[in-house]
């Protein structure tokens, strides 16, 4: 710093100028000052009326309208889910003064037990965008909702809104088919339209319900109120309707569905109906279901994990998801392989003499009945499910071609339409082993094919439609859970159907038919009981799938065996043989032989469908199905 | 003996008045605050409460912390006022040097707030903010620094006010907070004109200013951008309920008056110190306050673009409070001790 130069004359020189620079100052600060005065004047006396209007403008609100989501009807019209209006306890966490404390009182004016205390704590954690109200309780009682109002003044930021929630009204039957809508969690939040969704608090979670989301779920609409300084609403200034969901008419027949959820009598396992001509789906149902309600409003922990750790395993949908050995069920498919490939004609014989040997390999591959059937052509085949034609013929045809002619029908692939969250099953091919065993394919492998076991596995959904496909004469059509979006139909041929399947003479369909006819209505049959009393031609075939595999020449009793080592038991069929209307796939798991605990259900899911009158009383049938365990069937 | 020179000290020493008669010291020589601006700071903080208590839908509670917040400014004003002007004049490099220092630091470790790096935290001790402390800090040392020059400045003296002025500044802006840097700036530039720089100069830097603004619009934040945008186009004015919309357009006048009787008294006492730097600081001192009234009505009034810069002492908040409290502290103490400083 410069030394400092103390001289009188700078000192009163430095006073002149900072007072002349200050009085300046003062003029600045003054003229300011009027400015302000009158720019203040200005706005709240000339420019009243716009200031005002600027001034509302802090208490006009913009509200999302959500819109009504679309419902669900069975094919006939029945609804099957609709929209309940109820009261839902939301949280506009910035409105509020002290959320801690509004969460405090709220749980007390609900009155809020612990478990429900500590999900509502949970929920109001969950991340939410900006003044988007949070949705803390779903479906208030009428005493919650007088609590509230009540207290309404200590609770800002806090409005009880009635929004429609969706209901179920025959949740267990449909539960896996239609799926059901939850609420909306933190990850869907980020990748939803904000603007589309904005006041929606579900979505579709699973089925029909998450695959048909867009076309349900509609529009949002915004309303532009008014409210006071609190944040009540005090009027309405414009409003922009929001578009509502699209109504779904489904395939499905809700008594099909009813039906064949009922003659499931709670055990596990699926059946499947279809309409082969159209592709659509009749009746889809998994066994046991859950009340799928709950998981709208929110389903408590306790009885979510009993859900979860349930043996029987009710989450689980196991007409598009559960892979079963299809057993003796896809002969007729084998044996029009075979035709397709050229390794059989419909005259090709063989002697069975109870089993069949490879070249130079001593092991015997059995059929079910020790001393063999004899003389087997290709409808006695299908009839009595003889082991040892099917061996012959997988030989014949070898995995590859085996594989090719199977996957041609379905299996190993995904080819429902609208199925949400379907499974492949499991066709498997040399190269399917190499790269999950890194082994090389065994031709005795290829024999267990032959008679569904070894790995092939199947879904209840994809032996339907197989089935469909086989009533169609090859003639493929994508199986479909919707019938009409709003007012579109559903189109009959969809993108990505499968090839047809041809045979070299169309007459072939009918031995395979007349085969299938056999199993149910032949004095051979292996469901001969079950065709008792039939007005009207129908095809069928039975199938038993081992749970785990037995050693060769091992026997055992199914009564010894653990319930769940049981094997399962199939059934496919379609009916009337000469116009199909309906194909249908029965699985019950570790109930026994097919013929004699599946192919019941399929003839009352037929009977139903095709009979004008009464189909036999469900007791009926299972009365059946309890005493009749003499007739003893094989693979 | 200690009691005696406690009671000798409320008694006060005889001083001499420019008349040369000696003269008892009254209550507020002794307490170094001056009674008038003292007055009108109560009043101004109280109808501050009554704005809050207002606008807060009355809630007692937020009064209550507001007036607690005031208290210790007070508290701050009173202890500041005791030290004598030539303390600030002294300390005034270390401040300002001690200041550059934990903004480099802020830079380097601060503790992101809201997108900008503003605070330096010593953990479990204080959470501080060195931008704050530089609102005085840089104007006193441009002021000590002209202190020690004969005035008005030479261009030399200018370069090394612009290099002090500019360091703290520059830092400030990166952190990035364009309000306070740019308050910091104008505390210190106000010092520099007080001190006489020629109006040739002033020219100068206005046309530099000028022309710099597109260099400046390069370099904002988006946010920033928008401001000035919305301040062009008022119909898309985000301003919330402000304090006019409690106390109407008559309050808000006499607030004004308010403000403009204790503008005038600060200057009235800056010219009445006789000495160069407590001239020059009371000056910026009193100015800067101005300005922040003037900033933050001119925001609310759409005269201004909007920039985060509180209503002093009405607003909600305790730092800003603080802060220019301790800054009317020095003022007081530069009036009140204006006999004992050299010429």
């Amino acid at each position: 710093m410069p030394p400092r130069s103390d001289k009188l004359k700078n000192t009163e020189q430095e006073l002149r100028i900072f007072r002349a620079r200050a009085l300046l100052a003062l003029v600045v600060v003054v003229a300011l000052t009027s400015l302000m005065v009158g720019r203040l004047a200005y706005l709240q006396v000339v420019q009243h009326d716009v200031y005002s209007t600027r001034s509302e403008k802090n208490r006009v609100r913009v509200e999302p309208l959500p819109p009504n989501r679309g419902l669900i009807y069975d094919r006939n019209g029945v609804l099957l889910a609709e929209n309940r209006p109820t009261y839902n306890l939301t949280l506009v966490r910035e409105r509020s003064e002290n959320v801690d404390e509004t969460l405090a009182l709220l749980v007390e004016l609900l009155e809020l037990n612990d478990e429900e205390t500590s999900t509502f704590y949970e929920r109001s954690q969950q991340w939410q965008r900006p003044f988007q109200p949070v949705l803390l309780a779903s479906d208030l009682s009428e005493e919650q909702i007088a609590q509230l109002a009540i207290n309404r003044h200590r609770l800002p930021g806090v409005e009880v809104e009635a929004q429609l929630l969706r209901y179920y009204p025959d949740a267990e039957i449909m539960a896996h088919a239609l799926g059901f809508v939850g609420r909306i969690n933190a990850e869907e939040v980020e990748n939803l339209d904000a603007s589309r969704y904005a006041g929606t608090h579900f979505i579709g979670k699973t089925g029909v319900e998450r695959f048909y989301e867009d076309d349900l779920h509609g529009q949002a609409g915004l309303r532009k109120v008014e409210t006071n300084a609190r944040g009540r609403v005090l009027r309405e200034l414009g409003r922009t309707d929001p578009v509502p969901g699209k109504d779904l008419t489904l395939t499905l027949d809700k008594s099909l569905q009813m039906l064949a959820y009922e003659l499931m009598d709670g055990r596990r396992g699926s059946i499947v109906a279809l309409e082969p001509d159209s592709g659509e789906i009749l009746a889809m149902v998994s066994t046991p279901g859950f009340d799928s309600n709950q998981f709208v409003t929110g389903i408590d922990r306790a009885s979510y994990q009993e859900l979860q750790e349930n043996l029987n395993l009710p989450l689980f949908n196991r007409a598009i998801r559960g892979h079963y050995p299809p057993g003796s069920t896809i002969k007729p498919f084998l044996a029009l392989g075979g035709l397709v490939d050229g390794a059989i004609t419909p005259n090709t014989t063989i002697n069975d003499p109870g089993y069949y040997q490879l070249p130079n390999d001593s092991r015997r591959y059995r059929n079910w009945l020790r001393w063999g059937h004899g003389r087997v052509d290709l409808e006695r085949s299908l009839a009595v499910s003889n082991n040892t034609f099917y061996y012959s013929l997988a030989h014949e045809m070898g995995i590859d071609s085996l594989h090719e002619q199977m996957s041609n029908f379905g299996f190993g692939r995904r080819v429902a339409h609208d199925v949400q969250s379907e499974s492949s099953g499991l066709m498997p091919s040399r190269e399917w082993k190499r790269e999950r065993f890194d082994q090389s394919w065994y031709p005795g492998e290829t024999l267990s094919v032959g008679i569904g076991q070894g790995y092939w596995q199947i879904t209840p959904l994809q032996l339907a439609t197989a089935t469909a496909t086989l009533a169609n004469r090859g003639q493929w059509v994508k199986p479909r859970m919707a019938r009409k979006i709003g007012d579109t139909s559903l189109e009959r041929d969809l993108p990505g159907t499968p090839d047809d399947i041809n045979l070299a003479q169309d007459d072939w369909w009918d031995s395979v038919f007349s085969g299938m006819e056999k199993v149910i209505s032949g004095s051979e049959g292996t469901a001969r009981r079950t065709g008792e009393g039939l007005e009207y031609r129908m095809g069928g075939k039975s199938g038993t799938a081992q749970v785990f595999s037995l050693g060769q020449d091992q026997r055992y009793d199914a009564d010894e065996l653990e319930e769940r080592l049981r094997d399962h038991a199939l059934f496919m069929a379609f009916a009337p043989i000469e116009d199909p209307e309906i194909a249908v796939a029965v699985i019950v798991e570790n109930a026994g032989g097919g013929s004699t605990h599946a192919a019941h259900l399929a003839r009352a899911m037929t009977d139903e469908w095709l009979l004008d009158d009464e189909a036999p009383e469900v007791d009926e049938v299972r009365e059946t199905l309890e005493t009749d365990t003499s007739n003893v069937e094989g693979n | 003996m200690p009691w005696q020179a406690i009671t000798q000290s409320l008694r006060g020493r005889p001083v001499r008045t420019s008349g040369g008669i000696p003269k008892r010291r009254s209550i507020w020589e002794r307490i170094h605050l001056d009674p008038w601006l003292l007055g009108l700071l109560l009043v101004l903080m109280g109808s501050g409460l009554l704005v809050i208590y207002s606008a807060s839908g009355q809630s007692m509670n937020v009064v209550i912390a507001q007036a607690i917040r005031f208290g210790v400014a007070l508290m701050a004003m009173l202890i500041v006022a005791q030290f004598s002007p030539i303390f600030f004049l002294r300390w005034a490099p270390v401040a300002y040097g001690i200041g550059v220092l934990m903004l480099v630091a802020v830079e380097l470790v601060g503790d992101v707030g809201m997108g900008a790096q503003r605070w330096l935290v010593i953990p479990g001790v204080i959470r501080f903010q060195p931008s704050e402390m530089m609102k005085l800090a840089v104007p006193m040392m441009v002021a000590a620094y002209l202190y020690r020059c004969e005035l008005p400045p030479k261009l030399k003296d200018i370069v090394v006010c612009a290099l002090i002025i500019g360091l703290p500044v520059a830092l400030i802006a990166a952190q990035p907070d364009l309000g306070t840097s740019l308050l910091v700036a104008s505390a210190a530039i106000i010092v520099v004109l007080l001190a006489g720089l020629s109006w040739r100069l002033i020219g100068l830097v206005c046309v530099l200013l000028a022309s710099g603004f597109p260099l400046l619009w390069m370099n904002l934040h988006n946010y920033q951008r928008q401001r000035i945008l919305t301040f062009l186009n008022p119909d898309t004015d985000p301003l919330g309920s402000g304090w006019g919309e409690e106390v109407g357009l008559i309050g808000m006048v006499i607030l004004i008056l308010l403000y403009l009787l204790i503008v005038s008294r600060g200057l009235w006492l800056a010219s009445e110190s006789q000495n160069t730097f407590g001239r020059l600081v009371a000056g910026s001192i009193i100015l800067t306050f101005f300005i922040y009234v003037f900033v933050n009505i001119g925001m609310v009034s759409g005269i201004l673009p909007v920039v985060g810069v509180p209503l002093p002492l009405v607003s909600y908040g305790g730092t800003s409070s603080v802060t220019l409290l301790v800054g009317f502290g020095i003022l007081m103490s530069i009036h009140a001790h204006r006999r004992l400083l050299p010429r």
